[in-house]
């Protein structure tokens, strides 16, 4: 693991230069911060070292001392002599350590890279044109960094079954697992699910699941994510795509309020996988199973693909047009949602000042897994408090709005992505009133409404979240969105625009961010979405802590004091 | 800017006047071409003489054993400077027994011959040597849709080529016999 706390600098001598690298670090990470590369398999930076590959050898020594006096041995010259371990070490088994010397680039190690490197390709089939990792490989990257160049193998190489099922969705190919374990140790020190382990021995050695086990815990994916090779396979992604096509994106997951780190790989406008991107403050380099999946929601069946007015088909002008007449002069509820980005949950909270609107948000809750999966299955609850949209915590029922309509307090209703009748409204109270829906997907709500709008997925949007721990972080539109849709802070701005003649507002992202940072009290002061496009910033979220936030311990998450004690 | 310069024209003689020479001139380069041999062909009853190296259709190929080589590795497709070629990529069930060893192959193979500019790329690029540049020069058809090959009509351009590696053979070999470990 990656030490934390620890900024005392220490200097260690790099190939003959001195550095400056952060006291106890890893070696291997702390030659990368140098420009240098340890090249390595088995280590991975959030998992425990297990030395086994033997990629990262390299020569080091430390400065002698006396043994009888404990004074520093200094050569003729005045500088200390340095004790060099005989033989190489592994770097990954290594923290630095004041004065150090490392050699990476020495004969030695080069011979010692060779040598690993045909090792580990003595019985790794030739399988790169169909190998789902090539291009992404290590073993192809460091066998044209590292290796020779040539096979001195004459022999047949092992043949070991191909498409082991290890779990519903990871396949295993025998033949190219190269040991090192990290899928392994993944399962036991992240997932906390123990079913990996390595049987037989020599050239029989195979990875596998102990007995009656599979691996199907909600993290599986992530094995196949730091597989330095092609061993382990998504299921789902296996033969699909080969991943030089990909164009990828950093987006943010949606699934919970944990706020995944991650990385959209499409091709020509078509998702075909979501890999998470390393972030050591939020989800560390994993994500869920479930959030990779969620890009197959884009064209599922449900999906609203044009503008409905009284249920017919129509133009997103008259949808408009209708929306417009059903709120002027009207009573109207908003029903925001926890799903909706930053930018839409501001945009809403001034539709909702112009409508002079009663506010009505919902929560949706699950079990927390204490890992990524937080109880709290919206990306963006505490975006709703900062914006305003929300001023106490969202309940998973809307009894308050259920009473409104049972007093006939409402006229019409905005209801964005929510389900009403899965919130415990009842469907006779929402005959009397007319519904505007805004969402991506069809349901019970969508089907009752006078005006049905579609909007965007986050894949097809830019916006942003606030996780559960106050990260604001940015994402960027992964691929087009549906023809003839707009964004969602579109069709928002041209609502408020159309009610209210001087607003005047731009559905740009930057401009409506330049609104949003102008309030003095907002944590958004001062902010522009450029400044955390790549990587999240903390807001201060202090003035919630007295909120009975759902989330429990977990990965990079603390809930606020008063609950722990609850 | 320069001056312009008007040359003095000089009058043509009588010879020049009637044209003869000239005539005559033309017709001997015209009748001593006839007794030579001929320059052109008879297109399209007669063909040409292709060289060895020429670049035609790009096909796919089959093995010796009849099995198609493509793996769908996309190589080509990555590589193609028109992106003429589309591949679906798919994989061959386990219990395939005419394709022992074999994972991945295409579920769908395109070249558009409207893109393609016979550059030759997509078999250079090849790893399974599966894609090959035929002497076939003269495709047509009455829409766009006839100029696509698909991958039947890949295979029936490409047939089977000899080829010496054996490579599914090999592995299942090694599969039979075994390694001491």
């Amino acid at each position: 693991m990656i030490s934390k706390g620890k900024t005392d600098q220490v200097t260690i001598n790099l190939d003959g230069n001195d550095v400056e690298v952060p006291a106890g670090m890893n070696l291997v990470d702390a030659v990368a911060l140098h420009g240098k590369e340890i090249p390595h398999y088995c280590y991975h930076p959030q998992l425990s070292v297990a030395g086994n590959c033997r990629m990262c050898l390299i020569e080091m020594g430390t400065p002698m001392r006396d043994r009888g006096t404990g004074e520093a041995i200094v050569e003729e010259d005045g500088s200390p002599k340095i004790g060099w371990v005989p033989k190489p070490v592994i770097g990954c088994g290594t923290n630095v350590s004041p004065g150090m010397h490392v050699k990476t680039e020495s004969d030695l190690v080069t011979d010692c890279r060779e040598g690993i490197m045909e090792f580990l390709l003595v019985n790794h089939p030739l399988d790169c044109p169909i190998c789902d990792q090539a291009g992404e490989c290590r073993l192809q990257e460091f066998a044209t960094d590292y290796g020779r160049g040539y096979s001195r193998y004459k022999e047949r190489k092992n043949v070991k079954p191909k498409r082991t099922r290890l779990g519903p969705r990871v396949t295993l190919d025998d033949e190219r697992c190269i040991l090192c374990s990290r899928c392994i140790r993944f399962s036991q020190e992240v997932a906390k699910d123990d079913v990996l382990g390595f049987v037989d021995r020599g050239s029989f050695s195979t990875l596998t699941c102990f007995p009656g086990k599979e691996l199907a815990n909600n993290y599986s994916l992530n094995t196949v994510d730091i597989c330095p090779v092609g061993a382990l396979t998504s299921t789902d992604f296996r033969f699909k795509m080969r991943v030089w096509f990909l164009k990828e994106t950093m987006s943010i997951c949606a699934e919970s309020s944990a706020g995944c780190n991650t990385l959209v790989s499409s091709r020509e406008g078509v998702i075909h996988r979501i890999t998470p991107r390393r972030n050591d403050a939020v989800n560390d380099s994993w994500m869920t199973d479930s959030g990779r999946a969620l890009y197959k929601r884009i064209d599922s069946d449900d999906r609203l693909k044009f503008p409905l007015v009284d249920q017919e088909k129509s133009s997103l002008e008259d949808a408009l047009a209708a929306s417009i007449s059903l709120l002027k002069d009207k009573r109207v509820g908003i029903v925001g949602s926890c799903k909706s980005t930053v930018e839409e949950q501001y945009l809403l909270n001034r539709l909702a000042k112009e409508t002079k609107a009663k506010k009505y948000l919902r929560g949706h809750f699950g079990e927390d897994d204490g890992i990524l999966l937080s109880a709290d299955r919206t990306p963006n609850l505490r975006g709703a408090l900062i914006t305003g949209l929300a001023s106490s915590y969202p309940k998973e029922n809307l009894n308050l709005l259920g009473q409104a309509l049972k007093k006939g307090q409402l006229d019409t209703l905005i209801v964005v992505g929510e389900d009403l009748m899965d919130a415990k409204v009842d469907a006779e109270l929402l005959s009397d009133i007319q519904i505007i829906y805004l969402g991506t997907h069809e349901n019970a709500t969508s089907t009752l409404a006078q005006v049905v709008i579609p909007t965007l997925t986050p894949f097809e949007k830019s916006g942003s979240f606030v996780n559960r721990s106050f990260f604001l972080q940015g994402f960027k539109q992964a691929v087009p969105g549906l023809a003839g849709l707009l964004p969602d802070i579109s069709i928002l701005v041209r609502l408020i625009n159309e009610l209210n003649g001087e607003a005047e507002l731009s559905s740009d992202l930057s401009a409506v961010w330049k609104m949003m940072a102008r309030s003095s009290t907002s944590p958004l002061k001062g902010l522009s979405f450029s400044d955390f496009k790549k990587d999240g910033i903390e807001l201060d979220g202090s003035k919630w802590d007295e909120l009975p936030f759902v989330e429990q311990k977990a990965l990079h998450y603390e809930p606020t004091a008063e609950l722990t004690t609850d | 800017m320069a001056k312009t310069v008007v040359l003095e024209r000089k009058p043509l003689s009588l010879s020049e006047r009637t044209y003869l020479p000239q005539i005559v001139t033309g017709l001997k380069t015209t009748f001593s071409n006839m007794f030579k041999e001929k320059a052109t062909l008879q297109y399209p009853e007669e063909k040409p003489q292709l060289p060895q190296n020429y670049r035609g259709v790009p096909t796919l190929v089959n093995d010796p054993n009849g099995r198609e080589k493509c793996v769908s590795c996309q190589l080509c497709e990555f590589v193609c400077p028109p992106k003429a070629i589309r591949i679906t990529p798919g994989s061959v069930p386990e219990e395939d027994e005419d394709r022992e060893h074999v994972e991945k192959a295409p579920q769908e193979f395109e070249i558009n011959m409207l893109r393609c500019i016979y550059c030759g790329y997509c078999q250079e690029v090849c790893p399974e040597e599966a894609i090959f540049l035929l002497d076939e020069y003269s495709s047509s058809g009455y829409t766009r849709e006839e100029m696509i090959n698909n991958k039947a009509k890949l295979y029936e351009l490409g047939g089977t080529l000899p080829d010496k590696h054996y490579k599914w053979d090999k592995k299942k070999d090694a599969e039979v016999e075994g390694n001491a470990h």
